[in-house]
């Protein structure tokens, strides 16, 4: 774990103690148990997006992937009859595809990755909304699929099942990232692409590999979405959700330039922004002041951050300095 | 030193700038120690030393971004104990970068007046371009400028660019001119035209400090050459007695025994490793190259920046694609989708621009010398840290690079070592052809010599070794046979009793050698 993550780790705690010494409900197993459910669906979304901005890149259409693939999963299953475990592989498909076109639009026609999937942004919300006749998709009274709301929505000990979903998505993910040929190639092209190319690289490929696992991953936490409000309206489902993964991953110590950033670090910066969330409910701050407070919390937290980097490098000099005025008078 | 020349020039012309005893410490080294130099009005300085050797403390120091420990500074009489950058500008100190510093996608004028435009009158203060027009034209006359005022920066030639860099010093009625390695990256012609912007300069009494590895266009160029060593003063050499080999021995504080170690006797020519028929580079899609490298030599490959070499080097690593022709190494056809294909097939690229393309500055040296070859350090497609830092340690030691542990992050280190960990990554692979665009730009003369040694090494190893350069003493002490490019064709090839700076130079311009 690094200074950044470990730093990250103290804030949610200190901020933890806070709200638990003002509203004791904070630590009831039922709040945190719904708190760390929201962790699990907007974690898995945010690794995905970790991953595409590693390479310098950016994915603005998460919000309206989790809008348009969780209206056809609750149409697939609910509507057309088909049996879930076929609806699940078919939406990770379309997941992998729209992340493979994201990514082939942008190493092979070498569009900006802002254009395309803010484009996709676009489409896909009103695709979403055209597919229901702006109508809302949901289950009709009393069906029911037993494994798939257990694996979704249901608990094991308590603990909530995407939460535990999070937990070995983000074990596989960190190796992925951390330990992998493919890591190091990540990290390589975020630092520098030429270079990478240089070295003989495939970097279109790698690049084109980071946006199809953020497509399947926020396919399976738009399935995950859909299971936990189990009605969608499309207009508003899932609005703003790649701003709180881009957020996420920015807290987690992720640079936009690229080449920056840990898997530790991209879920402790979700734990923190739902703990905000939750904070704002229990403390009783109007709920329309919650994306004020999180833009507040954000951007003290990248300011101190950076300060911090500052203020280090500075001591680091005048030490150095000190020691050669120490060893110039021993001599 | 003379001492009857300095007695004699400085009864007539006060010097316009003087530096006494300075000295500056950064923790850990003494960049500068009691170092005096002075600079008289239309003379022009030749300033030499290895990389190191506290040439760019000096220029911080000139320039105004650091103030020395101790010492005296004294501009056009005025003695200073040390200079901000707004009074080096204001006593008409003007740089000319290594780097250039111009904004290219905005034209000439625009360039040599940023921030000093002059305004209509009116509220809204727009630019006067007319009036903007008619001040740029005399200054780009002054250095001889052969393009206009409104031209883009992008289209010009990079010596055309010094050449606005120069007119921009000249806008603010500069007295000194520091030229701080012009023709590092300029071709020969380009490179005489900017010495006679210095001749020009020095007509108008405009001092010029010039600071340069090549050494024999310090000598062509030079009144008077001030050789730095580890910070201090190793000599001065007057205008007479500035030839290459003293100033080589004051750099390095010996003789070097031989200039370059010249191959000896011409080799028998192995079989051809990678050739060329009829490419075609996407910069001259009209003109078809061949060109065979052999294994075991050394091919050297001469020519104007911009004929064209930098561009068949990226077909023959993949990063372009050839609009025509065919390649093919050791006699079969060889079709290249990408870099990654070029380094599959053994051809391996140590590109011109280091920092860029070279090697990843954030990555450790460990990690920059793996990742062309990253599988192979790896199980089960995990990184395997040790066999990184194996494979990493034997290039270390094998190329002499200088760093704390393999584990230091490439960004810190000099150029020189830069160049080595580049080499290094391809070493660890088992190179079939290796081509070098530039590899000693910006490299002191020892880590030249090792890298000289290392390409012959390979050569001797059974490599083939092609060699982009513009330092007309390396292409000729260096290489076996010379290829030589001119607007995107090669124009001949040298046998080594061929080889002469002329015939070299009449091959570039297109003409037929003696």
């Amino acid at each position: 774990m690094s200074k950044k993550d470990l730093g990250l780790l103290i804030l949610i705690l200190v901020v933890g103690a806070v709200v638990t010494a003002i509203n004791h409900r904070f630590l009831l197993p039922i709040n945190l148990a719904n708190t760390s459910n929201l962790i699990g669906l907007f974690g898995i979304l945010s690794i995905g997006q970790a991953f595409v901005i590693i390479t310098g890149g950016i994915e603005l259409s998460v919000g309206s992937v989790v809008a348009l693939l969780g209206t056809l999963f609750i149409d697939f299953i609910a509507v057309r009859g088909l049996d879930w475990p076929l609806a699940f592989v078919l939406i990770i498909a379309l997941g992998a595809i729209i992340g493979l076109v994201h990514g082939w639009l942008i190493t092979r026609l070498k569009l900006q990755p802002f254009v395309v999937t803010l484009c996709g942004l676009l489409i896909y919300r009103g695709v979403a909304r055209f597919y229901t006749g702006d109508g809302t998709a949901g289950f009709a009274f009393g069906q029911n699929f037993p494994e798939l709301e257990f694996l979704t929505a249901g608990r094991s000990w308590g603990v909530p099942n995407s939460f535990i979903a999070l937990i070995v998505i983000a074990i596989v993910m960190w190796v992925v990232l951390h330990r992998s040929v493919f890591g190091r190639y990540l990290y390589a092209i975020g630092k520098n692409e030429e270079a990478a190319k240089y070295s003989g690289i495939r970097t279109g490929r790698v690049v084109m590999a980071a946006y199809v696992i953020c497509g399947v991953l926020t396919a399976l936490s738009a399935i995950y979405f859909a299971m936990y409000t189990r009605s969608i309206s499309p207009a508003s489902h899932g609005q703003f959700y790649e701003l709180y993964a881009i957020a996420a991953a920015v807290l987690g110590g992720f640079s936009l330039r690229g080449g920056e950033g840990s898997l530790i670090g991209v879920i402790l910066g979700t734990v923190l922004l739902q703990e905000l969330q939750n904070l704002v409910n229990l403390l009783g701050i109007p709920s329309s002041l919650n994306f004020a407070v999180m833009g507040g919390v954000i951007l003290i937290g990248v300011l101190v951050d950076q300060q911090w980097g500052v203020f280090r490098a500075r001591r680091l000099m005048v030490d150095a300095a000190r020691k050669n005025v120490a060893g110039a008078a021993a001599e | 030193m003379n001492y009857s020349d300095t007695s004699i020039a400085a009864s007539v012309t006060a010097p316009f700038l003087s530096l006494e005893n300075v000295r500056k410490t950064y923790p850990g080294v003494v960049a500068l120690d009691g170092f005096s130099m002075e600079v008289r009005p239309g003379e022009v300085i030749g300033l030499v030393g290895e990389n190191g050797a506290g040439k760019s403390t000096l220029m911080k120091i000139l320039g105004g971004v650091t103030t020395p420990d101790t010492g005296t500074i004294t501009v056009d009489g005025t003695a200073h104990t040390g200079l901000t950058v707004e009074g080096s500008l204001g006593s008409g100190i003007a740089f000319v970068h290594q780097e250039l510093n111009l904004f290219d996608n905005l034209d000439v004028a625009a360039n040599i007046f940023f921030g000093r435009e002059p305004l209509r009158a009116g509220p809204l203060k727009l630019v006067d371009r007319a009036r903007l027009r008619t001040m740029v034209a005399p200054l780009l006359k002054r250095v001889g400028a052969n393009f206009s005022a409104d031209t883009p920066v992008a289209a010009l030639s990079l010596a055309q660019q010094q050449m606005v860099e120069i007119a921009k010093a000249l806008s603010i009625k500069a007295r000194l001119v520091i030229l701080d390695e012009p023709t590092s990256s300029l071709p020969l012609a380009e490179t005489d035209k900017l010495l006679d912007v210095i001749k020009a300069l020095k007509a108008d009494g405009i001092s010029v400090i010039f600071i340069s590895h090549r050494l024999h266009e310090v000598e062509r160029v030079a009144d008077r050459v001030i050789v730095l060593r580890d910070g201090m003063l190793a000599g001065t050499l007057q205008k007479r007695d500035i030839n290459h080999d003293q100033m080589v021995k004051l750099m390095i504080g010996r003789m070097l025994k031989e200039r370059e170690k010249a191959s000896e006797a011409a080799r028998a020519p192995g079989a051809v490793a990678l050739s060329a028929k009829a490419i075609r580079t996407p910069a001259y899609p009209s003109r078809p190259v061949d060109l065979d490298v052999r294994r075991g030599e050394i091919l050297g490959l001469a020519g104007l920046v911009g004929s064209g070499r930098t561009e068949l080097a990226r077909v023959f690593f993949g990063i372009d694609g050839s609009l025509g022709g065919a390649l093919e190494r050791d006699g079969k056809p060889l079709v290249l989708g990408s870099a990654a294909d070029a380094v599959a097939h053994g051809i391996f690229l140590v590109p011109e621009d280091r920092k860029l393309t070279g090697i990843l500055l954030d990555l450790s040296i460990a990690q920059n010398i793996s990742l062309p070859n990253l599988p192979a350090h790896a199980r089960r497609s995990l990184v395997s840290a040790s066999a990184e830092a194996t494979t990493a340690e034997k290039q270390k030691s094998n190329l002499g690079i200088k760093a704390p542990s393999v584990q230091t992050r490439t960004g810190t280190l000099s150029g020189g070592n830069q160049q080595k960990v580049v080499l290094g990554k391809w070493l660890a692979m088992n190179p079939k052809v290796m081509i070098l665009d530039e590899p000693t730009r910006g490299i002191d003369i020892g880590a030249k010599a090792e890298i000289y040694g290392l390409m012959r090494a390979l050569a001797d190893a059974g490599v083939a070794v092609l060699m982009i350069s513009s330092d007309m003493e390396e292409v000729i002490g260096v290489s076996d046979r010379i290829a030589v490019m001119h607007e995107g064709q090669i124009s001949g090839i040298l046998d080594k009793e061929q080889f002469s700076q002329e015939n070299v130079l009449l091959l570039a311009v297109g003409k037929q050698p003696k």
